[in-house]
C-alpha cells in the first residue's frame, strides 16, 4: 500500500533546525519506513529527511518553510509527525528573553 | 617572541588564568597506507566506528549540554551519507586519511559560510568529528594536556575541551573559535575562562601566558607592573564570585541588617526552570507577552491558563506578580496591535487591553482560575489616569462574576499597577485604591528623560542615575510607605548595583530582576548601609 504524502510547516523554533533539533528530526523519521525527503522550496531540491548530515546542511534558520514529502508504508503517519514536531518547536522550550 | 605582547579578543567565558602555554594544533601525524581500496575503505570504517565508540562512551560520563553535543556528534557520524564521498574517493585510488580530510573539509567549509552565528559555529563540531576517526586512523602519541595549561589554537574540539582536566585552572584562548559554540557553552557552564577571535597566536611561547578572559585580553610576558595589575584584577573577580555565589543562596540583607527582597523578572514559564526558588523571593514581574508572539494567533485561556498554573507551582506559595499583556510599543503582536507612527505613546499595554475588551478577558479569565493556586498578584502596565485602573478592574468582577455563575473555580488576586507613566509617578495619590505599585524603571526612566531605550544615539540620556528619575522613584515609595500602599520595582536599575543604593535609601524594599542579575543585585544589597 504505496501512499505519498505531502505538507508544508514553517520552523518557529528560536535558532531554527540546528544540531538538537535535527536529532530528533532524524530520529523521528527513521521511526517509519516510508521514505521521506524535505526541501526548502516546493520546487525542491530534495533531500534525505532521514540524513542528519543533509538535514544539518540544509541549515535552515527560524521563519523557514520546510517542505515534507513521503511515499511508501505509513508515509501519511510519517508526514503529519514531523509536521507536529516542527509546530511544537521541537519539545525544546527556549526563553524568549526581552529587554525589561 | 620577544617583549611584552598584548592581544585582544572576545571574552567567550569570563575568569582569569595563568599557566604555560600548549599548543592545539599539533602536526598532522603520519598515515599508513593499507595497501588496496578495499583495505583503506576497511581501515576508515573500523576508524568511523572506533570514533564513535569513543564518543558513546564519553557520552554516558556527561549530562546536559555536553551529552546533547556528543548525542548530535554521533547522530552525524551514524549517517552514512557523511562518509559517502571519502568512499567514492577512496574506490578512486584515495588513502582513507585524505578520503575524509576532504571530505569533512567541504562539509566543514559549508558550514564556515553560513551567515547564521549558530551555524556557522557547527564548524567545531564537524572539525571535532574529523579529528576523532583521524585519531584512530593515525594513532598519535599522548594528547594530554598538563592541568592548568592555557590551550593556545584556531579552535578547540568539544571532545578534547572535554578530555581535560580544568580543576586545576587553566583556560583557552583561541585565533577563531565563536562564543555560540559548543565548547565555549562548556566553558561558560564549568566556569573556564575562555577568550575567542584573538587572530593569530603564537604557539612557542615559553612563559607562563596571562588570560584575562573578563576583558577579553591575552598577555605574553607583561612585565611587572602589568602582572601585578592582572594578579589584583583577577582576585577581584574571584572575590565578587565567591561573594556572589554565597549571596545568592540567602536572602539579601544590607551591611547593617535590613532584609530586602530580591525576586526575579520572567519573560516565558521556561525562564524559571534551571532556578531554585529558594534562591529568590518570588516573581516580581511575569510577562505575558510570550504567549501573544506565535504564529498560531492570539492565545486562548486554555493555553493561558496552563502557562499561569506552571509559573505559580514552580514558585510554591512565594509571591508572583504577573503583568496583563504589554503589547505595543516595541513589542509589536501581528493581528493584535496596530501600526503607529509612535508606538511607545501610543496604543500600547492596558490602553490596547481596553481598547480590544475581548481579547483582555480571555487573559483575565485566565488569571482568575490561576489565581486558585498560590499567591498571584496581577498589575496592568501603562497606566496614565485612575479610570484606566477602574475599567480594568470592573472587567476583572465581571468575569469573576461569569466564573462564579458557571461553577468554575477561580480567586480574585490583589490588582495593582505599573508605575511606568509620568503622570503616575508625579501624583501617586490619586491611584490610592491600588492594591500595590511596581515602578517599571526602564519605562520611566524613557517616557522621564524622553530618550528612547532602543535609540543609541540618546543612550547617554536614558538614565535611571538622573536626579529627576530617582527623586520620582522616590516619591512614590514614600507616598506608597505613607498610605500603606507596598511599592516594589523591577527592570533593570533593580540589578544595577550603581543604583541599587539610591533605590534602598529611597525606601525601596523589593527589587524585581532578570534571573542573571539575582546574585549581583544581592551582593550589591549587602554593600549598603543605611
Amino acid at each position: 500500500m504505496t501512499a505519498l504524502a505531502q505538507k508544508a510547516v514553517e520552523i518557529t523554533h528560536e535558532v531554527g533546525l540546528h544540531a538538537r533539533p535535527s536529532v530528533k528530526f532524524t530520529k523521528l523519521a527513521k521511526s517509519f519506513p516510508a521514505a521521506i525527503e524535505m526541501a526548502l522550496a516546493p520546487e525542491g531540491p530534495w533531500f534525505d529527511a532521514k540524513s542528519i548530515v543533509k538535514v544539518m546542511a540544509a541549515k535552515a534558520p527560524k521563519g523557514t518553510v520546510l517542505h515534507l514529502r513521503a511515499s511508501g508504508d505509513e508515509a501519511e503517519l510519517a508526514v503529519d509527525a514531523l509536521v507536529a514536531l516542527v509546530e511544537r518547536d521541537f519539545d525544546e522550550a527556549d526563553a524568549h528573553v526581552r529587554t525589561a | 617572541m620577544s617583549g611584552p605582547h598584548r592581544l585582544t579578543g572576545i571574552p567567550a567565558s569570563h575568569g582569569y588564568a595563568k599557566g604555560p602555554m600548549v599548543g592545539l594544533d599539533a602536526g598532522t601525524k603520519a598515515y599508513a597506507a593499507k595497501g588496496s581500496p578495499a583495505a583503506e575503505a576497511r581501515a576508515l570504517a573500523i576508524a568511523i566506528e572506533g570514533a564513535s565508540e569513543q564518543l558513546a562512551a564519553l557520552a554516558t560520563q556527561m549530562l546536559g549540554e555536553a551529552a546533547d553535543m556528543l548525542e548530535f556528534q554521533l547522530a552525524m557520524l551514524a549517517d552514512e551519507s557523511l562518509a559517502a564521498p571519502a568512499f567514492a574517493a577512496i574506490e578512486d585510488g584515495a588513502l582513507a586519511d585524505r578520503a575524509w580530510l576532504d571530505a569533512l573539509d567541504v562539509e566543514i567549509a559549508g558550514y564556515e559560510a553560513s551567515e547564521d552565528d549558530y551555524f556557522r559555529a557547527r564548524s567545531a563540531d564537524l572539525r571535532d568529528i574529523r579529528q576523532q576517526v583521524l585519531d584512530v586512523l593515525a594513532p598519535a602519541g599522548d594528547l594530554a594536556v598538563p592541568s592548568g595549561a592555557i590551550l593556545v589554537g584556531d579552535d578547540i574540539a568539544p571532545t578534547r575541551f572535554l578530555a581535560v582536566d580544568w580543576s586545576q585552572g587553566g583556560g583557552i584562548a583561541l585565533a577563531k573559535g565563536s562564543s555560540a559554540s559548543h565548547v565555549a557553552m562548556l566553558a561558560r557552564a564549568r566556569g573556564v575562562p575562555m577568550v575567542v577571535g584573538l587572530g593569530p597566536v603564537p604557539s612557542d611561547f615559553d612563559l607562563p601566558v596571562f588570560l584575562d578572559a573578563e576583558h577579553g585580553h591575552v598577555l605574553l610576558g607583561p612585565g611587572d607592573e602589568a602582572e601585578a595589575l592582572f594578579h589584583r584584577a583577577a582576585e577581584a573577580f574571584a572575590a565578587r564570585w565567591r561573594a556572589a555565589e554565597e549571596n545568592s543562596a540567602k536572602p539579601a540583607a544590607t551591611a547593617d541588617g535590613t532584609p530586602v527582597r530580591v525576586l526575579i523578572n520572567v519573560a516565558d514559564p521556561s525562564d524559571v526552570e534551571r532556578i531554585d526558588v529558594a534562591t529568590c523571593d518570588g516573581i516580581g514581574l511575569m510577562r505575558t507577552e510570550f504567549l501573544f508572539g506565535k504564529s498560531e494567533g492570539l492565545p486562548d485561556e486554555e493555553t493561558q491558563y496552563r502557562a499561569y498554573r506552571k509559573v505559580l507551582e514552580w514558585a510554591a506559595g512565594e509571591p508572583v506578580t504577573i503583568r496583563t499583556v504589554d503589547a505595543g510599543g516595541d513589542k509589536p503582536v501581528p493581528g493584535y496591535t496596530v501600526e503607529e507612527g509612535n508606538p511607545f505613546l501610543g496604543l500600547r499595554g492596558i490602553r490596547l487591553s481596553l481598547a480590544r475588551p475581548e481579547i483582555f478577558r480571555v487573559q483575565i479569565r485566565a488569571l482568575l482560575r490561576a489565581a486558585v493556586h498560590a499567591n498571584l498578584k496581577v498589575m496592568f502596565p501603562m497606566i496614565s489616569v485612575p479610570e484606566e485602573y477602574t475599567l480594568a478592574a470592573a472587567l476583572f468582577a465581571e468575569e469573576a462574576d461569569r466564573l462564579a455563575k458557571a461553577g468554575i473555580e477561580y480567586a480574585m488576586p490583589p490588582l495593582g499597577i505599573m508605575v511606568e507613566v509620568p503622570s503616575v509617578a508625579i501624583a501617586p495619590e490619586l491611584f490610592s485604591d491600588v492594591a500595590f505599585f511596581s515602578i517599571g524603571s526602564n519605562d520611566l526612566t524613557q517616557y522621564v528623560m524622553a530618550a528612547a531605550r532602543d535609540n543609541t544615539a540618546v543612550a547617554a540620556l536614558n538614565s535611571v542615575h538622573n536626579p529627576a528619575v530617582l527623586r520620582l522613584i522616590a516619591s512614590v515609595a514614600a507616598f506608597g510607605q505613607k498610605d500603606g500602599i507596598p511599592v516594589s520595582l523591577c527592570g533593570d536599575a533593580g540589578g544595577d548595583p550603581a543604583a541599587i543604593p539610591a533605590l534602598l535609601e529611597a525606601g525601596l524594599r523589593d527589587l524585581s530582576v532578570v534571573p542573571a542579575q539575582l546574585a549581583l543585585a544581592k551582593t550589591a544589597v549587602a554593600g549598603v548601609s543605611l
